[in-house]
């Protein structure tokens, strides 16, 4: 098949990850990932995000299929099911909002900022060596928050990669259940 | 036998209620037979399936499955 420029966009993923391990800033780059399927949900009523931009599922393929990393063993049936990719959604909000709320104690300094990057939610990883100053105390809370977010979310869905298909992880991205409950939000009718 | 075989014709079939909607079929569909319809489901254009099962093996939710229609 044809390839078209977006096909490379998983580039850009690997990269969004290096660059943090440099300088932290770049985590805001991240962004994109955010707004642009929201954007594109919106307002274009489609996945065409995922369905052809997203540079993760295809770093996922990649690994899974160009490296051979995948198990490429049918996920359990419970990773598709609404309750657990709304709950999944849910719970990834509460964090997403806990790292507002982090980022916002440090803007108004009742908290210092913290030069650590949070995998899984829990394990603190020391990470000071990726900032160089220069910025206002939340920005640079705010990208050690996202950035978290970001490898977190990679680091799952690595090990979904490996142990079941390489796309695994599109099944319960909150990013992708969120743009097909807006898209079904803006569906005209029920058809049934 | 082999006459009744010849005129069932295996095209793919998606689960849609438990479709995602990620695409990822629609990048490894030889023949452009599957489409996400609006952010929405898949759905697979049966005059343009071929039911090789492509689609199938590389739905990360596995909702979808190769069956067999009587055309």
């Amino acid at each position: 098949m044809k390839k078209h420029w977006y096909d490379y966009l998983w580039i850009f993923s690997a990269t969004y990850l290096i660059l943090g391990f440099f300088n932290i800033l770049f985590a805001w780059l991240g962004m994109l990932c955010f707004m642009l399927p929201l954007l594109i949900a919106i307002f274009g009523g489609s996945k065409m995000y995922c369905n052809l931009f997203c540079g993760r599922g295809q770093l996922f393929s990649l690994l899974g299929k160009k490296f051979k990393l995948s198990a490429n063993r049918k996920p359990p049936v419970f990773l598709h099911k609404k309750w657990f990719r709304y709950g999944f959604l849910t719970f990834f909000m509460i964090m997403f909002g806990n790292m507002l709320w982090v980022t916002y104690l440090v803007g108004s300094g009742q908290r210092p900022l913290s030069q650590h990057v949070k995998l899984l939610w829990s394990i603190k990883l020391p990470w000071q060596w990726a900032y160089h100053g220069g910025v206002a105390p939340w920005v640079a809370q705010f990208s050690f928050g996202f950035y978290s977010v970001m490898l977190t979310s990679t680091v799952l869905g690595i090990i979904t990669m490996a142990l079941f298909r390489p796309r695994s992880w599109c099944v319960y991205c909150p990013m992708g259940t969120m743009t097909q409950l807006i898209c079904q939000a803006k569906k005209p009718k029920v058809k049934k | 036998m082999m006459e009744e075989k010849l005129q069932k014709k295996r095209k793919a079939r998606v689960a849609q209620a438990d479709c995602v909607a990620c695409g990822s079929c629609v990048k490894v569909c030889p023949k452009g037979a599957i489409k996400v319809y609006k952010g929405l489901y898949a759905q697979v254009d049966e005059g343009l399936c071929i039911g090789c099962g492509r689609c199938a093996a590389e739905c990360p939710a596995a909702i979808i499955e190769i069956g067999e229609v009587t055309a």
